[in-house]
């Protein structure tokens, strides 16, 4: 059996700028793993390269066993759709919707019925706390109920992998908490969880924590 | 690779749902956006439902008239001399088998009509004077606005019905004893005015007085110079054709035959122009209505790239980007184009109600906007598509 994640001697340039260079790790199937760094060291570029967002400028990405190289677009939005879950730092909820809706329509892509799609989402809000939220829309939520309906929406449909880019970075410690005790809990179910992170606490509580300075993984 | 990975397929509901709910976030820009194609839309349908509403109350009007009416007119000779016709044609006429009604009309030469003996001759030119058969204003579907037609006992008196354009001309608007006016050189009582008669136009005109009135008061010569025929429908066409030599005989290329209705509908078909005109402008409104929504759409796309970034880290293939900002692009245009058709129809039929006319919207009309409005929103939505499902979803993520 394959490891979830390999990264073998990846690079990413951005027009000249080395964001990562030869990057090379493993993940294994139910990791939780922080990748910490300096600002600008590249942290997000590897996230997204995992994520399958974008492809790497040499080397080469295997998630679940597929080489992303010889994968077509499609190909790619559908690997991301069936295992791939994310939280981002500024939750990117859809204004003016439910938070019931938000992570229902996190769902779409999987080809879920709008039935199950519902029923799903209201269990994965149910999970993070916010059972008694449902119809409520992001801005009647605190920033932390925000990133916990984030949560949802990226777990709901039952992701291999979750991708969380400093998903405590706008909230405060307590909230920060929450989140981080709810990835945790996901962890616990199985799911393979990579958080980035900038709280050496959180980092250290990591039983893998990825070390990242200026594009290079330290181990 | 055995294991298959295939991008999910978008239920159309949920397309639906995804484009409505984005689109209900911002209703002050759709309401923009959706007005001028509904400008567009309206304008077409509108010039489309009034000229169509127009003509159906031209043909209701006409199938009252009736369609069935030929007249025969004594022309000119060869000779450039105005000619006339034999006393006896209307006999002749009336002998054609299909021919139900014949009324004969004798215009009287060189006879000026006045209000009184105080206006210049010159100001009461243009008044045609006819002596005329009493079953005249049946033949030709003329109706009274005032006052009676002539009858056997007063057209042997100098008494007058005047045509609709003729009484304004002499600012007559009332019949009696007391109202009278100059023909040549008797006086005469109006009794009657007509309303317009658009099967006989030259009545509108005239002066309507008995023949034998005509022929002991103004020195008539009693030919008649137009002969209204009615005749039964299925052979018009035929009668038409042997209408002539039966009138004149001896000089049947001195008689004009022709069909009012005929007239009355080439001059309908003439409005039609400008009908294309305004469906131009309609269509040309169409297309900048088009611009705003594609106009309204790129703004979209560039404030939305976040959103297009989560789709895409949630599984959303560049395709399915690209058919919700369509579908967003076409629903646009839709509440515009519906828009346009209910103000269309409303604005045709509060145009037909002021004029008494049926209201008619022929439902090509309504199914060429809409139809239009589909082109427009998918044409519109193109470009903005486009260019959202091929921005790359880390960039589109950047962006907060
Ligand atoms: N789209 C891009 N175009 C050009 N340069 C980029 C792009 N994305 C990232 N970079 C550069 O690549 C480097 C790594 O960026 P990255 O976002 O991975 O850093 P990071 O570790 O996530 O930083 P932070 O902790 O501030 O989020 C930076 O120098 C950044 O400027
Ligand atoms: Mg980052």
């Amino acid at each position: 059996m394959t490891a979830l994640i390999v990264l073998e001697n990846v690079r990413k340039e951005y027009d000249g700028v080395v964001a990562l260079r030869d990057a090379s790790l493993t993940i294994e199937e139910g990791e939780f793993v922080t990748i910490v760094g300096p600002s600008g060291s590249g942290k997000s570029t590897l996230l997204q390269l995992v994520g399958t967002l974008d492809r790497p400028s040499s080397g080469t990405v295997t998630i679940d066993g597929y080489n992303i190289a010889t994968l077509t677009d499609r190909e790619l939005s559908a690997l991301r759709a069936q295992r791939i879950g994310f939280v981002f730092q500024q939750f990117h909820l859809a204004p003016g919707v439910s938070a019931l809706e938000n992570v229902s329509e996190g769902m779409l892509y999987q080809g879920i019925d709008p039935a199950r799609r519902r029923k799903l989402a209201a269990t994965a809000l149910e999970r993070v706390g916010l059972g008694h939220r449902l119809d409520h829309r992001p801005h009647e939520l605190s920033g932390g109920e925000r990133q916990r309906v984030a949560v949802a929406r990226a777990t709901a449909g039952s992701p291999t992998i979750l991708l969380a880019d400093e998903p405590t970075g706008n909230l405060d410690s307590r909230s920060g908490d929450d989140v981080m005790s709810l990835l945790d809990d996901l962890h616990k179910e199985g799911t393979t969880v990579i958080v980035i992170t900038h709280d050496p606490d959180v980092a250290a509580s990591a039983p893998r924590q990825i070390n990242i300075k200026d594009g290079e993984v330290a181990a | 690779m055995s294991r298959q990975l295939r991008p999910a397929h978008i239920r159309l509901r949920d397309l639906v749902k995804v484009s409505g709910s984005a689109l209900r976030s911002r209703p002050t820009r759709v309401v923009l956006a959706a007005l001028g194609i509904a400008i567009g839309i309206a304008a077409m349908i509108g010039v489309v439902g009034i000229s169509n509403s127009g003509r159906a109350d031209f043909d209701r009007k006409l199938a009252k008239l009736g369609t069935n009416l030929l007249t025969v007119k004594s022309g000119s000779n060869i000779f450039g001399k105005a000619a006339s016709m034999p006393d006896e044609a209307p006999q002749m006429i009336s002998r054609i088998a299909p021919v139900t009604d014949v009324s004969a009309i004798g215009m009287v030469p060189d006879v000026a009509v006045y209000r009184n003996d105080r206006i210049p001759l010159e100001r009461s030119g243009g008044i045609g004077t006819y002596a005329v058969d009493l079953d005249l204003m049946k033949t030709v579907s003329a109706t009274l606005a005032k006052g009676q037609w002539l009858t056997k006992a007063t057209e042997n008196f100098p008494t007058v019905v005047l045509g609709t354009t003729t009484a304004e001309s002499l600012g007559i608007d009332r019949v009696g004893a007391d109202v009278q006016v100059r023909v040549g050189n008797a006086w005469f009582t109006v009794i009657g005015i007509l309303n317009m008669a658009p099967l006989a136009p030259s009545l509108d005109s005239g002066v309507m007085i008995g023949w034998p009135v005509a022929k002991s008061l103004l020195k008539f010569d009693g030919h008649p110079t137009s002969i209204f025929t009615r005749i039964q429908e299925e052979s018009v066409t035929a009668v038409k054709d042997v209408l002539a030599a039966t009138a004149n005989p001896m000089a049947a290329n001195e008689v004009e035959v022709s069909r009012p209705s005929d007239a009355l509908r080439a001059k309908e078909a003439a409005d039609d122009s400008f009908t294309g005109l305004l469906l131009g402008v309609g269509a040309v409104a169409l297309v900048v209505g088009g611009v705003g929504v594609a106009n309204t759409m790129v703004i979209s796309v560039l404030e939305r790239r976040g959103e297009i970034g989560l789709r895409r880290s949630l599984g959303a293939t560049r395709g399915h980007i690209r058919l919700q900002f369509l579908m967003e692009s076409f629903l646009l245009a839709m509440i515009g184009g519906i828009g346009g058709v209910i103000i269309g129809i409303a604005a045709t039929t509060g145009y037909a109600a002021a004029r008494a006319w049926p209201v008619s919207v022929p439902m090509w009309a309504t199914a060429g906007g809409l139809l239009a409005t589909l082109f427009v929103g998918v044409i519109a939505g193109l470009y903005p598509a486009g260019r959202a499902s091929r921005l790359s979803p880390t960039e589109a993520l950047a962006t907060p």
